[in-house]
């Protein structure tokens, strides 16, 4: 009976004496730092980056450009806000992409039913979409990955059986009310931007000042412990997806009303490109952890990198590509090194 | 003082799962303000119960009355709003969120706004926590306090929703001497305020200190309820282990055939002063060439961790093993295997047979660096081993290339044995060897130990099987807490003694009184 009795408070880590058996090691600082790393990083380099390109780019911080840019921006990321809450839950969702394009031809459409038409139907189908999905995934307890990817498959069917594969493109009337919502500005940024932004606002409301985001966090960050505690694991679950459908098909709506038609390519690899951007915002894609804005910043890095290979010009834009995957790599890298220096993995 | 109100009745609880009868018409009543020990070995059904409490699973049959009504719960959510929470033994709490969104997930304040209301939260959290002996920064996330200071908030989070009934399992597994301190104070402050406790560990000191009733399981039946203070240690361990005192020994139920002639040669195995947190405190073990050496105690007590602490698959924070006078590098499984240490492991399944190979595959998996040259296995060199060892192990199995699965689980088992036999092994390491396996298997296996160790290995035998054990070893280790308690050597290796070391009695009666949670 030797046992080294460890002399240690019930837990203040503060303090500065020895560490007790159980706690991790890792100072209170480095952890704090490494939390703002992951959390600021895309910021930090979204920052560098747009200053870099603006010194040597006369046409990048430019009115116009900007603008361009953040209308751009705006449709991948209301779909990446919707993906936000899907990977905080552990969860992801494949179908966006196809829904996004749905949404589009379904506002389309609809269009000529009414603005009221027009602005539901794509958000009520693809909400539907999600709702299945999340009832799949939630009480099937199957593999969101599979879930979603059929539904991805599916929802682009549709798409393609409502436009006679693709041969029917359905306008929206100029001077309509959609049209305005889509291509209009108000202090000289377009009204899809006003509209993300707002959205964002509300999402990061919902995510950190609600009961439902309390237990978005908790289903990502352990399943079995939140269902212990009484979280409504499973409601939790459809409503993320059922949100990432909505968002998906609003996106889609307004993408549709910007371009005053429903075109049916769209949409293509979104999906990819939306988990892309949250991620490199400094959400884990294991759940539990994750950020509304870094979504926001995720994308804007996306798009930034995009219009500065754009503005170099002789370099081909596939590289656009090239970059972006380089430096999600090197994100999803330096996230799993943080992340084990906080012991989150 | 009006008798407190029974606040739980169970009647005749029922549960079957695929091929196991878990709880077989168990009887439990709870009064206010009592604190229930729950206790009873592996496969005895407490968790079972626990779980059938608690909503995460329902029952086949019998009746659960709470507070006057028949209540059947859905889920753990059902059961907690009710009034009956519970602490697991594994903290279960979501380690990236923060302290004071643990404390209140589910039930946080709300601001006029329908907002969470986080300075109240946090204030509420660190008032809460506060009671408990914990100071910490409620908005870091929980991850980052120690283990203990968790099972508090696990706690505080328990106590705080309204509850009737707590139940505790195993609460105090991860928790310092100090903290088990406040917890115990926790528990006695509950007492008063009339809520009933469940109180589930396998620690005796514990169970005196803190219990005022008790219900013993054994194999999915109440085998014994009453007031605690009415069942002294021996009868509690007795009853909990399915042994009558003083009942005649039949002697000739194993194949052991006793005497192995140790010899007084220098041990061939020395565990030294083996530290792993929170598991064990200093366990010393040492076997002589041809000595079978018992580990004694109950579950929980460290038995498994010793084994694995000595053949590196558990991570000690000091101590020292040393094989045949040479010291091994500590947290090495291949150094202990090449040193000479073979381990058979508890769970078969998960840790042993691979079933889709075929016997001889099983027997020279591990052995195969040995019997290969430059990377290439001699087939002919496989063959004779893989012969050996079936013939010498009587294993029955229609050819040495029929698959492991088919097998009866005592020819797995001996399969298991040849793997670690094939790679000359001087210390065998067997945790519980013949569980699990029928009687016929049981016997050729115990005849085997017996014959291993008269070839001059050394052998440390864990088995809850107390009768095996006894009549197997040539001495007894007992251990407790994860502390050595006690060694039964020559003639005092009888089950009487045995249970009594377990108890914390000393052979004349006297109880010994340690702080057993720490040395």
């Amino acid at each position: 009976m030797t046992a080294t009795k460890t002399d240690a408070p019930v837990s203040a880590t503060r303090d500065k004496r020895p560490a007790p058996a159980g706690e991790p090691p890792g100072s209170a600082r480095s952890e704090r730092v490494s939390a703002l790393v992951q959390q600021h990083g895309a910021l930090a380099v979204l920052l560098v980056v747009s200053l870099v390109a603006s010194f040597s780019f006369d046409s990048f911080a430019t009115g116009d450009n900007i603008s361009n840019m953040a209308t751009s921006s705006a449709f991948l990321a209301i779909v990446a806000l919707g993906m936000t809450f899907v990977i905080i839950t552990g969860g992801i969702d494949l179908s966006v992409g196809s829904l996004f394009a749905l949404g589009g031809v379904l506002a389309a459409w609809g269009s000529r039913h009414g603005t009221l038409v027009a602005l539901l139907l794509p958000l009520v189908v693809c909400g539907a979409v999600g709702v299945v999905n999340g009832l799949l995934v939630a009480r099937s307890r199957l593999a969101p990955f599979i879930v979603t990817l059929a539904a991805m498959l599916g929802a682009r069917g549709l798409m393609l059986a409502l436009t006679d594969e693709g041969a029917n493109t359905y306008l929206i009337g100029k001077g309509s009310f959609l049209a305005e919502l889509g291509q209009g500005s108000t202090l000289g940024l377009g009204n899809p931007v006003w509209i993300t932004l707002a959205l964002f606002v509300a999402g990061a409301v919902v995510l950190r000042r609600t009961r439902f985001g309390q237990h978005v966090y908790a289903v990502g960050g352990n399943e079995d412990a939140a269902a212990l505690m009484g979280a409504p694991v499973a409601r939790t679950k459809i409503l993320v997806y059922t949100l990432s459908g909505v968002t998906a098909g609003l996106a889609g709506a307004l993408n549709a009303a910007w371009l005053a038609s429903g075109v049916t390519i769209l949409g293509n690899g979104m999906e990819l490109e939306a988990i892309a951007a949250v991620v490199i915002g400094g959400t884990l894609l294991t759940g539990g952890l994750g950020y509304v804005s870094g979504a926001l910043v995720g994308v804007l890095l996306l798009k930034v990198i995009q219009n500065v290979i754009n503005q170099i010009g002789s370099l081909d834009s596939s590289y656009q590509q090239v970059v972006s995957g380089a430096f999600l790599a090197v994100v999803v890298v330096a996230q799993t090194w943080l992340g084990r220096r906080r012991q989150l993995m | 003082m009006a008798p407190p109100a029974e606040v739980l009745a169970v009647r005749g609880l029922s549960k079957t799962f695929p091929g196991v009868r878990a709880l077989d018409g168990v009887d439990l009543t709870l009064h206010a303000g009592e604190v229930h020990a729950l206790i009873g070995e592996n496969g005895a059904g407490k968790s079972t119960l626990i779980k059938l409490l608690t909503g995460v699973h329902r029952a086949d049959a019998g009746d659960i009355v709470f507070q006057g009504r028949t209540v059947s719960f859905g889920t753990p959510l059902e059961a907690q709003k009710a009034g009956i929470s519970t602490i697991y033994q594994e903290v279960n709490l979501i380690p990236l969120l923060s302290v004071a969104r643990n404390l209140f997930l589910g039930r946080e304040p709300r601001n006029r706004f329908g907002l969470l209301d986080f300075a109240r939260m946090n204030r509420e959290a660190e008032e809460a926590l506060g009671a408990y002996g914990v100071r910490v920064d409620v908005r870091r996330p929980l991850r980052s306090l120690g283990v203990g200071a968790q099972q508090m908030v696990a706690l505080a989070r328990a106590v705080a929703s309204e509850a009737r009934i707590v139940v505790m399992d195993e609460p105090t597994s991860s928790l310092e001497p100090r903290e088990v301190e406040t917890l115990f104070s926790v528990i006695r402050r509950l007492r008063d305020a009339g809520i009933a406790v469940i109180y589930v560990s396998h620690r005796l000191d514990e169970l005196y200190a803190v219990c005022d009733t008790v219900t013993v399981l054994r194999d999915g039946r109440r085998v014994h309820h009453g007031r605690l203070a009415e069942l002294d240690r021996l009868s509690l361990v007795s009853t909990m282990l399915g042994r009558e005192l003083g009942e005649v020994r039949t002697e000739g139920l194993t194949k052991f055939t006793g005497d192995h002639h140790a010899t007084d040669a220098e041990p061939v195995l020395e565990a030294r002063d083996l530290k792993v947190p929170h598991q064990l405190h200093g366990v010393s073990v040492s076997i002589r060439p041809g000595e079978v050496v018992g580990l004694g105690g109950l579950l929980g007590s460290g038995r498994t961790e010793t084994a694995k602490a000595i053949s590196g698959a558990l991570a000690t924070s000091s101590g020292r093993v040393t094989v045949a006078g040479v010291p091994l590098r500590a947290g090495s499984t291949p150094a202990a295997i090449r040193a000479g240490i073979s381990l058979l492991p508890e769970d078969r399944k998960s840790e042993g047979i691979v079933p889709g190979l075929s016997v001889r595959e099983n027997i020279s998996l591990a052995a195969l660096p040995r019997l290969s040259r430059f990377g290439l296995v001699s087939e002919a060199r496989v063959d004779s081993i893989v012969d050996t060892f079936i013939e010498r192990l009587r294993i029955k199995a229609s050819s040495p290339h029929q698959k492991v699965g088919e097998l009866s689980g005592g020819n797995q088992q001996k399969v298991l044995l040849a793997r670690w036999l094939a790679m000359n092994p001087k210390v065998l390491l067997l945790d519980e060897p013949t569980r699990g396996i029928d009687v016929g298997a049981k016997a050729e296996v115990q005849k085997l130990v017996d014959e291993l160790a008269a070839d001059g290995l050394g052998v440390l035998l864990i088995s809850s099987d107390l009768e095996e054990l006894i009549e197997g070893s040539d001495r007894v280790v007992v251990l407790k807490d994860g502390a050595v308690v006690g060694e039964l050597t020559g003639d005092e290796v009888t089950e009487d003694k045995l249970m009594r070391t377990i108890a914390g009695h000393a052979p004349d009666g006297d109880v010994l009184e340690e702080a057993a949670t720490d040395g």
